[in-house]
């Protein structure tokens, strides 16, 4: 399996997003996202804070972080947008900076849907975000094709 | 109208907005309230016969279970329920729901779903084939597998590339649930990857690349349709897809790299995408390794990489060269400096990656260097790496027998530099590697011994609860070689200063231990002493065994009557309380001490009063214990236990189902009677005749019920005569055989570096000898040869099917074939155009077609499992 989860969320740890390719129960879940939070904070959040203290440029601060934490077996590849946190779980296999530029291609889409992007967007619409990645694997590059069979559908409300 | 509670609730219902909205304007730590309350609410809600009542509710509670971890097991009906109404957006909810919350393997409710979910996929609406499709690959089972395959199946052609797509994508699980799926299906799967949309192209080489993860020898025969793909494909997503899919053929088909190596260096050099770029140098040096310019290539791409500000870029590069490293050493050299800077990156993940490739450099030309280099960036790096380091290090340095470690008398200091380290929680590693070099190589010894009394002597490291092991390591050093010792005396003291009273008991054990030892030995000098001046008579047998004289005889000219009195009271006074301590070893050993002493004061005071016969005797003692001491502790094989016959008659393997009520009656007698292996020597040579009388008190009782036990258990006991002969059958701890090869190693060794420029003059000395026992000890793991699962049932289904295909194209399109040979050997020179594309095209259309045609006669397995391995699958002409 390509990807295994992919997960959002914000600067204060809360989950915004959660989506499973492969079914993991509430506790496993639970435990999964927390070892996640914490893991980040040791290595990536930490340091940015701590640079933001240090009255250093923010932009550009957390960039000096490499984007790839190994977790347990299999790797997470995140990226941060505003106040956001985009995770991905995927196998040792997969292509780190694949991923990535398909969490910037998850992002963009969701740009384009929702005009500007923000935390609650994404929260309300749940089921909307969901039409890239089926078994674990992209099944969709292109946003107008993503994004059309949504557009169909909020028309059909 | 419906009836009024409904109507109601669909009224004033709580939409998921307002949900969501309320939960972020709660007062934190109260969410948890208001969530069981919403759930309320949606208990009432859910059971509503209007549909937008209920989906209302499903949805708020699916919002609650994905991120608010709300169970919703219990709605797993109303899914079901809602699944069946007619309007798409109710489907989307419902059907959402289920994927979110069914578990494939438990939710029963899943079988009532097979109806809806086969009406949906053949439904007229796309959206809806899609929305079952995605929710089939969420929830899928055997029996869900099972039953939708036909649909699926069908669905595998259609004529809509956005529903195409998703049943590609969904046939992954219905294989891995249902193997026999891929007899049906697998054909138009492969039809796929001939096609134009990029969708399409991308969920099939994706599905192939999950597949060829498992078993990739079965794929083998699709290679011709992924080269295609490979040169011809412009979508960076794909290829990457497809260049792994080839990083697991390559292997298997030497024909195949040659083949693949030049488009793949075309790629590498061509694309400006970063992600292309790396999976090409995974690629080539993962799988292409031996072609030397398609590395070089590679190599360079990394340095680029490294080259980079962005950080993940860096990593990446790191990560590259440490796969080169196993089979192309001289692309990390050349990277060296890049390595080093690497290491004092802001980024622990950058950090850890260099330091492992750091450590891959290390050879003994260079560890000393390295090793500086590494503590001075432990020194200044947080807690947590700086251990990191430290570990790594002592891995390294430890590896395969100290294999890189030339000179010891340097890594003996290093060790105690690093446990001084203030962060460092290595102390076992570091605690286990002082004993082991001890054991191990004699020459470390002298200096074992000074950096062991550094460390004892030093008051302030008792504080440390981190280090007691590494005191514990350098105590039983101290004791062990105490004859390489300038000064018993100082020793004795330091080990029993009063500050060990902060030790753990276990480790003070080892120090009380020691000082018996050193006590031992020095009792041995003075008596060797009074008898040299006494009667002047040399006593060969109380003379050092591995005696370094020197020492011997520098301690012996400041060694009096006097002084050695003072020793003893020293150490009496000392254990004195530890007598009755409540901790059993330090107990034990402290009473074995002053059982010693009470001999000593026999020897010393007696000899000159009334008692001359009890001095006589009790210095006979003495010298047993000595001897019992002097001899050498050598390293013991891991394998060691397995050599001991099993005695006759002892079934290891019976039922132990009884052991719990044997134990539970005589479990008082367990604890005290046991003792640590080095006690053992001293035990059978008599200390059980000198201890004090309350200890053999305990020691017969002990026996007693032990004898007891036997008496009514013999069963789980070895015979007694058994034990002597096994006890012999230990080998031997120093095999001379190895030595003699591994000074041969050495020589070797020499020779060779005579030939290369002499940077450290210590180099021209010997290396120390190192012990290793014959039978690779250590070996165990590699020498456990991995399980390769025989070809799991996806895989064997495929290689059915498309060896089935190879098999009818050779025999029924032979002639086509050879027709078509000529023509196709004139395309190959003018390259892979396009005529080449629409003839092959053309001809596996043709394979498929006559598959199909074939399949229901081929149903039954003809082709049996077994005879699968041995087949080398063929591969198209392309390759010849």
């Amino acid at each position: 399996m390509g990807i295994r989860f992919v997960v959002m969320v914000n600067k204060q740890g809360q989950t915004h997003l959660a989506q499973y390719y492969e079914y993991l129960n509430l506790d496993e879940r639970r435990a999964l996202e927390a070892e996640i939070v914490r893991k980040f904070t040791d290595c990536g959040l930490a340091p940015w804070i701590w640079l933001m203290v240090g009255g250093l440029a923010v932009n550009n601060a957390f960039f000096w972080m490499c984007s790839f934490v190994e977790h347990r077996n299999n790797k997470v590849v995140y990226r941060r947008y505003a106040s956001l946190f985009f995770l991905v779980g995927v196998d040792n296999e997969e292509n780190e900076l694949g991923i990535l530029e398909f969490i910037h291609l998850l992002v963009e889409t969701m740009d384009r849907h929702f005009g500007n992007v923000c935390e609650l967007d994404i929260m309300f619409h749940l089921e909307k975000a969901q039409e890239m990645v089926m078994s674990g694997c992209v099944v969709e590059t292109s946003k107008a094709n993503i994004l059309s069979p949504i557009q169909l559908m909020e028309k059909a409300l | 109208m419906a009836v009024v509670p409904s109507l109601m609730d669909s009224l004033f219902q709580r939409s998921i907005d307002d949900v969501i909205k309320g939960l972020r304007l709660c007062p934190p730590g109260t969410e948890s309230i208001f969530i069981s309350k919403s759930l309320d609410e949606i208990r009432r809600e859910i059971k509503s016969t209007d549909p937008q009542t209920k989906a209302t509710a499903l949805h708020k509670l699916t919002y609650l279970h994905s991120l608010h971890s709300a169970d919703m097991s219990w709605a797993a009906f109303h899914s079901v329920e809602l699944s069946s109404s007619s309007a798409h957006s109710y489907k989307r909810v419902a059907f959402l729901s289920a994927s979110l919350s069914f578990n494939p393997s438990t939710t029963q409710v899943i079988l009532l779903l097979t109806h809806q979910l086969r009406k949906d996929l053949s439904s007229a609406n796309p959206h809806d084939v899609g929305l079952a499709l995605s929710t089939l690959s969420a929830i899928c089972n055997p029996d869900l597998a099972r039953d939708l395959t036909p649909d699926v199946f069908a669905l595998l052609a259609s004529g809509k590339p956005f529903v195409r797509k998703k049943a590609i994508a969904a046939v992954l699980r219905v294989f891995e649930q249902c193997p026999d799926a891929v007899r049906v299906c697998f054909k138009r799967v492969v039809e796929n990857l001939e096609s134009d949309d990029i969708g399409t192209l991308s969920a099939v080489v994706g599905l192939f690349c999950e597949l060829t993860e498992k078993e990739p020898r079965s794929y083998l025969p699709l290679a011709p349709e992924f080269y295609k793909i490979l040169v011809d494909c412009r979508n960076n997503w794909v290829l990457i897809k497809v260049i792994k899919i080839f990083a697991k053929l390559a292997p298997l088909e030497p024909r195949l790299g040659k083949r693949v190596v030049e488009p793949i260096c075309d790629h590498m050099a061509r694309t400006g995408a970063k992600s292309l770029a790396f999976e090409c140098v995974r690629m080539i040096v993962t799988s292409l390794s031996e072609y030397d310019s398609a590395v070089k290539l590679a190599v360079a791409k990394l340095r680029e990489f490294l080259l980079e500000d962005d950080p993940n870029l860096k990593y990446l590069g790191l990560q590259g060269l440490t796969i080169v490293s196993k089979t192309n050493m001289w692309a990390v050299l050349e990277n060296k400096e890049l390595v080093v800077k690497a290491l004092s990156d802001v980024d622990v993940n950058i950090k850890v990656e260099a330091l492992r490739l750091v450590m891959c450099m290390v050879s003994e030309d260079n560890v000393m260097e390295i090793s500086r280099i590494l503590i001075s960036q432990a020194l200044k790096s947080d807690p947590e790496f700086c251990n990191e380091i430290l570990g790594h290090i002592l891995l390294t340095c430890s590896r395969n027998f100290y294999e890189v470690v030339f000179d010891f008398d340097w890594y003996v200091s290093f060790l105690g530099e690093v446990a001084r380290i203030p962060h460092c929680q290595k102390g076992k590693e570091i605690e286990n590697q002082l004993v082991d070099i001890g054991m191990r190589v004699k020459d470390a010894r002298v200096q074992l011994v000074h950096i062991a009394r550094e460390l004892v002597i030093d008051p302030a490291l008792l504080g440390n609860p981190f280090i007691h092991g590494v005191l514990g390591a350098a105590a039983w050093v101290s004791g062990e070689y105490i004859e390489l010792s300038r000064n018993p005396f100082e020793i004795t003291e330091a080990l029993l200063q009063p500050r060990t009273s902060l030790l753990t008991p276990s480790v003070r054990a080892v120090y009380i231990q020691s000082a018996f030892k050193v006590l031992t030995f020095c009792l041995s000098l003075y008596l060797k002493l009074s008898v040299d001046t006494v009667a002047s008579q040399p006593l060969s047998d109380t003379e050092l065994d591995n005696g370094n004289v020197v020492v011997a005889s520098s301690s012996k000219h400041r060694f009096t009557k006097e002084s050695f009195v003072n020793l003893v009271n020293l150490v009496e006074t000392n254990l004195g309380p530890l007598a009755g301590s409540n901790e059993v070893e330090v107990r034990e050993r402290a009473n074995n001490v002053l059982g010693l002493i009470k001999l000593i004061k026999l020897i010393v005071f007696g000899s000159e009063g009334d008692n001359v016969k009890g001095g006589v005797e009790a210095s006979e003692m003495v010298k047993l214990i000595f001897d019992a001491f002097s001899e050498d502790l050598g390293p013991v094989s891991v394998n060691a236990q397995e050599r001991v016959p099993i005695p006759d008659g002892l079934v290891l393997k019976e039922n132990l189902g009884d052991l719990d009520d044997i134990c539970g009656d005589t479990e008082f007698s367990l604890p005290s009677s046991f003792s640590i292996v080095k006690l053992q020597k001293m035990d059978a040579t008599g200390t059980s005749d000198c201890t004090s009388k309350e200890e053999s008190e305990t020691l017969t009782e002990s026996t007693s019920l032990l004898a007891e036990h036997r008496k009514r258990h013999g069963l789980y006991y070895l015979s007694s005569e058994n034990a002597g002969t096994v006890s012999n059958d230990y080998p031997p701890a120093i095999e001379p055989k190895d030595k003699d090869a591994d000074e041969a190693e050495d020589l070797a060794r020499l020779t060779e570096e005579s030939l290369v420029i002499k940077k450290k003059p210590n180099q021209a000395r010997i290396r120390p000898v190192v012990v290793k026992l014959d039978d690779g000890e250590g070996f165990n793991v590699s020498a456990k040869k991995r399980e390769v699962k025989g070809g799991d049932l996806i895989s064997g289904a495929v290689q059915e099917v498309l060896l089935g295909n190879e098999a009818t194209a050779t025999s029924s399109s032979s002639r086509k074939r050879e027709s078509s040979k000529k023509s196709r050997e004139r395309n190959k020179q003018q390259g892979h155009g396009k005529e080449r594309k629409s003839q092959s095209t053309g001809k596996d259309k043709e394979h498929d077609g006559q598959g199909q045609r074939e399949k229901p006669k081929r149903k039954s397995r003809q082709r049996g499992d077994g005879a699968l391995p041995a087949q080398s699958p063929v591969i198209p002409d392309f390759l010849l």
